[in-house]
This record gives structure tokens, sequence and C-alpha cells, in this order.
């Protein structure tokens, strides 16, 4: 058996970030809180042992309330953890201590990483760890898991605690707790925590704490003991003229204060610092939307300039080895469609087309991600989240959105209630993923302009208001208000940025590239054989709607495995990579639209009925591809007009 | 005393109670928030007794405040039903 350490904490104090330095990069990292939703497990060889870590979401406490917390809490209560590594970001550490107090009553081997050393000093705070161990009776070991400061030592801590297997310190009450502790558990069978594999303090505060899941599970098995827990919560709610939760929180709450001064000083900066000023800028109620204006136009500048400058050169190459090909093989031969239309534009077509624009895009969005700007945006843009009648926090998974659908159907596990994981998954995935913003900048950038690519972007946004609004009226909530922290601006490291963009481009290279040169080839063979035109034909009255050539039809039944494969299959279909000299300006718009909106991917249409039933995944569809019709129409009309 | 959203951009203020009327918030049986974000303010390491100061705040939209180190953006409704006392 090999030891298992699982790490916690709340939410972004950089869990991810050690883990990922302990496990080569597996787990997405990012500057907001809420990153990860799901745990992630690897395997690592330390010093000749084998170890299990455990990346788990953050949580405040363990008494949870959205599916991700739920998710870390059941993972800790079902004992698996032989070591419970608990990162806490000492740049607020008086309050990440309530969490430690809690998961010190799991009565595991524990470990303290004090992560963020570096900016718990720029603001001011010294930490006495040595003074901070004994009084938690853990090891504290300080780290700075962005530089990789301390993270060797740490992993060795947290092995030694688990062989030795260290015991936190009892953290005890005051008295009168104390005491209704000691009642409850002269009236309760201790057989009861065993049956749960709990500790029995741990399960008897819980208890008394009004726990709602450990309530149900102890009612369940006996129920003849819900009164008497009933009664002593009341006996403390009484004495004290508060819930018990209110009671034993505000305890805790103590408990931490007492800790944090006696193992802190704080002596805070007069003087405003740069970031501070920043944030005064970036959260302003005027210049905080000029600078979210200016930055997006500057990322959508700079990515299409590179990708441009990027695609003109390789696909001038491109056009020249297929016409070499064409006048080698002859035009008309199988060899020629096979190898040369098929593979070798699927290929380098990926190479020269899609590469491009997807690497910018990802190194930039990795930037912004990084930066803790995101974060921001959520709070300007909490005001028209409201208007949608959604919760601000749903702000992450549109986010995640530009990036890939999945993470953000998968993100939507942040969110409580059920209707608003089912109308923000709906509608995150209209967002522009990576891959249909390839095509947005290939297409209609390309041929028309950047600011026509922001206009697709914006108008696509617009769209989903309307939607989010419709979608409040016919499922009416209270959207609870937003609540949210804003973490410090951090300066992104190179290392993680290239990471994490790798880590999406090895997605797009494993799993999307064989399909791109496998839908390639097929595409050639089928126009080889001549049976693109039947799929055309099948396709005519949809296309004949939109005013699009009939040969675009294959390529939209081609995009529903990858978006990126209709633009690819475009440039085949069409038999140029020239595109705007066979397609109108309003036709590239209207097939643009189109694509942008119609049917979600297929790992998307796997990632929504996960996590939402397959019912929900197919409304997803009919929906989508409802609205990217009349969407297209209307570009088809707005074309005419304008062009 | 009156509610923290009331408060200007660059005021401080104590918190002194958080109006936790209604029973029971559905979702998470916290104590009596009506909006279930107010029983994560705790979390953030909003309380009563402490210090608070609004950064800036966005018309009628959302405040963002500064409670020891950590800065917490809040929709007003959620700062509505925080009452504090100003500080000079």
């Amino acid at each position: 058996m090999s030891l298992k350490i699982a790490l916690i904490g709340q939410p972004n104090c950089g869990k991810s970030t050690i883990f990922n330095y302990f496990s080569g990069y597996k787990a997405m990292v990012s500057n907001f809180p809420g990153t990860t939703v799901k745990y992630t497990v690897s395997q690592v060889v330390f010093q000749g042992e084998e170890i299990t870590c455990v990346d788990l979401p953050g949580v405040y406490s363990l008494t949870s309330t959205d599916p991700a917390e739920l998710e870390s809490r059941n993972y800790l209560l079902a004992g698996e953890a032989d070591v419970i590594l608990n990162v806490i970001d000492a740049s607020t550490l008086g309050r990440s201590l309530e969490l430690t107090l809690e998961l010190m009553s799991l009565e595991r081997p524990m470990v303290l990483a004090l992560n963020m050393m570096d900016e718990a000093d720029r603001k001011g705070i010294r930490i006495d760890a040595p003074k901070l161990s004994e009084m938690l009776g853990v090891p504290v070991v300080p780290t700075v898991a962005a530089a990789g400061r301390g993270l060797t030592e740490l992993l060795e801590t947290a092995v030694q605690a688990g062989h030795v297997g260290v015991r936190p310190v009892q953290v005890m009450f005051s008295r009168d707790i104390e005491e209704e502790i000691a009642e409850l558990s002269d009236r309760l069978d201790p057989d009861q925590a065993r049956e749960l594999g709990l500790p029995w303090r741990f399960l008897l505060v819980k208890l008394l704490e009004d726990d709602p899941h450990l309530l149900a599970e102890v009612g369940r098995r006996h129920p003849g003991c819900l009164p008497i827990i009933r009664n002593h919560q009341k006996i403390l709610a009484e004495s004290h003229g508060r819930s018990p939760e209110i009671v034993i929180s505000s305890e805790r709450h103590a408990l931490t204060v007492n800790i944090f001064e006696a193992v802190a000083k704080v002596t805070p900066s007069q003087k405003p610092t740069w970031r501070e000023r920043l944030d005064w800028i970036a959260t302003h109620k005027f210049w905080g939307y000029v600078l979210l204006l200016l930055v997006l136009t500057l990322f959508f500048q700079v990515v299409f300039r590179l990708g441009q400058t990027t695609e003109n050169f390789l696909v001038g190459y491109l056009d020249q080895a297929q016409k070499l090909g064409g006048v080698w093989l002859g035009k008309d031969t199988l060899t020629y469609y096979l190898l040369v239309e098929g593979l070798f534009m699927g290929i380098f077509g990926g190479v020269a087309i899609v590469f491009p624009y997807l690497v910018p895009f990802l190194v930039g969005l990795a930037l912004l991600e990084d930066s803790g700007y995101l974060p921001r945006v959520a709070f300007l843009m909490d005001n028209l989240m409201h208007l949608l009648g959604l919760h601000g926090k749903s702000i992450i998974p549109f986010i995640l959105g530009y990036g890939c659908s999945v993470p953000a159907v998968i993100s939507t596990r942040i969110l409580e209630s059920p209707r608003d994981r089912l109308v923000v998954s709906l509608l995150a995935v209209l967002i522009p993923c990576s891959a249909r913003s390839v095509i947005i900048f290939a297409l209609v950038a390309y041929a028309l302009g950047p600011y026509w690519a922001l206009g697709v972007y914006l108008f696509n946004l617009l769209v989903i208001g309307i939607l989010g609004r419709i979608s409040t009226m016919l499922l009416p909530e209270v959207s609870p208000g937003l609540l949210m922290e804003i973490p410090e601006y951090r300066k992104p490291t190179w290392h993680n940025v290239l990471r994490k963009s790798w880590y999406s481009l090895k997605d797009f290279i494993v799993v999307a590239w064989p399909i791109l040169i496998a839908g390639s080839l097929v595409l050639s063979l089928l126009k080889f054989y001549g049976f693109d035109g039947h799929v055309n034909d099948a396709l005519r009255p949809l296309t004949a709607l939109l005013g699009l050539p009939l040969q675009v039809g294959t390529t939209l039944i081609f995009g529903i495995m990858r978006k990126e494969l209709s633009l690819i299959m475009l440039n085949e279909a069409l038999g140029t990579t020239n595109i705007s000299a066979v397609l109108s300006h309003a036709q590239l718009l209207t097939f643009t639209i189109f694509v942008l909106f119609y049917v979600p991917c297929a790992s998307t249409i796997a990632a929504l009925s996960r996590e939402l039933g397959w019912k929900q995944a197919g409304l997803a569809v009919v929906i989508s591809l409802g609205l990217a019709l009349v969407l297209g129409l209307l570009t088809r009309s707005f074309g005419a007009l304008v062009f | 005393m009156l509610p923290l959203g009331l408060l200007a951009p660059g005021e401080r203020a104590e918190v002194v109670e958080l109006m936790l009327e209604k029973p029971s918030c559905q979702h998470c049986r916290c104590p009596g928030a009506s909006p279930h974000s107010l029983c994560r303010l705790g979390d953030l390491g909003l309380r009563v007794g402490k210090t608070v100061e609004v950064l800036n705040a966005s018309g009628a939209g959302a405040l963002l405040v500064k409670v020891d180190e950590a800065r917490i953006a809040m929709n007003r409704g959620v700062a509505m039903k925080i009452k504090v006392r100003r500080k000079a």
C-alpha cells in the first residue's frame, strides 16, 4: 500500500500548484478561486517510495455547500488519506486556520504548508512557523509554491508525518461547550462513530453543530438518537442565544484569532502599493470598463496579428506544395487525393491554419487567467450577470468557455442550484471556444479585419444575454448574490503559462489533430468517388437557406466531431486556401455565425450528458441547432444589406 | 448604524450585525441567511467586530471591500444585509 497524501485548503491557496510540482503537470492552475472542481490523483516516487498524491477542490470549511466542495469533504471523511496536507495562504492566515482546526479534529497525521510566504511578507505579515507548529502539534513548512521554494522539504515532511503518525493536538472549546460534548458523549454509543469511520469527538461536535449530512446519516441508522442530539443542540443554543452552528463556528473563530495573535505580527504598509492602485482602476465603475475594453482589444489584436502573419507565411508554402503534388502525381489520381488532399492537407492544414491562432490565443488566455485579472472582470460583470438572472459566480464557466467548452461545463459544479447549473451549462457552450475562435480569426478577421471578429464576439455575448434573460423568465429563481474572494494580482510565471498552454495544445495534437487528418482523408475519398455530392445534396435545404455554396455541406457534418474540422474541410471542400476568393463576405460571416452556434462538438456533448444527463444534452443540441439556423438567416440578411 | 452597501469608496466601518433573520437557507441550512451567500461571509473572514473598508463600488452594482488582508467582491443585496458603524 502506498502512502496517500491529500492536499486540502481554502480556494486559491495554491494546492494545485504544489500538486503539479510533485506530479508533473496534471492539474489546471489559475489565479481564481474554484479552478479545481474534482479531485486529481497522481503517483509519485519519492526517495524510493511510491506515494499517491490527491489534489482536492478548495473548501472554506467541512460544512460543504456546492458539489465540488462536497467531493473534498466526502474524500476526507471517508478516511482514505494517510496524511492530510493542509495548504494555507499565509497572507490570509487568520481566516485559513479555521479550516485547519476542523481538519485537526479528523485526528489524522497532518502537515501544514504555509504557502505564499512572499505575499505575506509583502503584506507585512511575519509568521513564527515553529511556534505555530508547536501550538497545533503538526509540522509547519513555509513554502512559495509558484517559485518551487520549500516543496521538496514539504513532501519529505509529509511522508515522514505519515510514517511516524503525527497526531495534531486536540482542539478544546470553552467549558460550557465541552460540557455539552461530554454529555452527548455519555448518551450516545461510540460505535456510531466507528460505523461511520469517523473520530468519536469529531462526530459529536459535528452533530452538535447541526451538520445536515451526518445528522441524516445517524438518523437513518439510529432514529432514536435524534431527539437526544436535538435536545443538546437546544441547550447550547439557549445558553448562547444563537444557533448551535454559529456557537461552534464562532468558537473556532475565537480560537484561530488567539493562535493568529500568538504567531503572527502584522505591520501594514502605509502607502498604497501599485497593486492597490491598479485594483482601484480595474474595479472602478468607469475606468474598470475602459481597462477591460483596452485589455480585450489588445488581446485580439495581438492574437490576430501574430496568427495572420504566421498563417500567411505558412499557407503560401502549403499552396505551393499542393500544386507541386498535383503536378507530380496528376490531379485526378487516387494517390493525389489520398496523399495530397487528404493526408498532407490534413496534417499541415492543422499546422498552418489552426496553430498560428491557437498558440497565441492559449498563451494569452493563460496569462489573463494567472494574472488574477479575471476575478476583477467577474466583479465588473456582476451587474450584467444579474440582469440575466444569473449568479455572479457563473461568470467562471463563461470565462473558461473561451478556452474549451468541456471544462466550462464541468466547472458549473461550483454553482449551488441545479437550475443555475443547467442554464449556465447550456449558455456556456455557446461561448466561442479556442477552436471556434480559430475559425473566427481565420475567416472573419482574416477576410474582413479584426474589428469584425471582435464584433462577432460581442454579437455572441448579446445573443447569450438575450437567451439568459429568456431562461430567467422561463425558470425564475432568485439568484443568490455574488460573494467572491478577489485574489491578489500575481505575476504569471512563464513556467505555468507555458505548461498550461502546452497542456491545452497537447489536447489538440492528441485528440483533434488525428480526427482532422482522418476527416480530411475521408473527405478526399468522398470527393474522389463523388460521394460528397450526395452528402451535400442531402444538406442542400440547409445550405440553400443560408445562401452558402453546396460544397460547404460536408464541412458542417465534420464540424460536429471537432469545430476546427469545418475550417480545414472548408479549404478542402472548396479546393483552395484562399477562401475569400470563393466565398463572399456575407457568406463567410454567415458560415462563421452558423458554425459558432450550431451543435456543440462531440466532446462537449459527452461532457453535457455526464454533468446534466442525456436529455439535457439532447436539449442543448436541438436548441443550438435551431438557434444557429435563425442567427445564420439573420446574418445572411444582414450581409445582403451591408456588403 | 447603516448598511455596508451605503458606504462610499474609501470609507471604513466596523461590522455590527449580519442580518440573518430568515429561519434557514435551503441550500446548506446555514443559519438564517436568506441569500445563500451570506453564510459564506464568515468563511471569507467577514464577522461581527471586524473592520471593513470599501475599496470600490460600481454604481448600483457590486462592492469591493477589504477585510483583514482579503478582498471580497459582493453584490449590493448582500452588502445591504450587513450593518456597520462608520469609523473615522
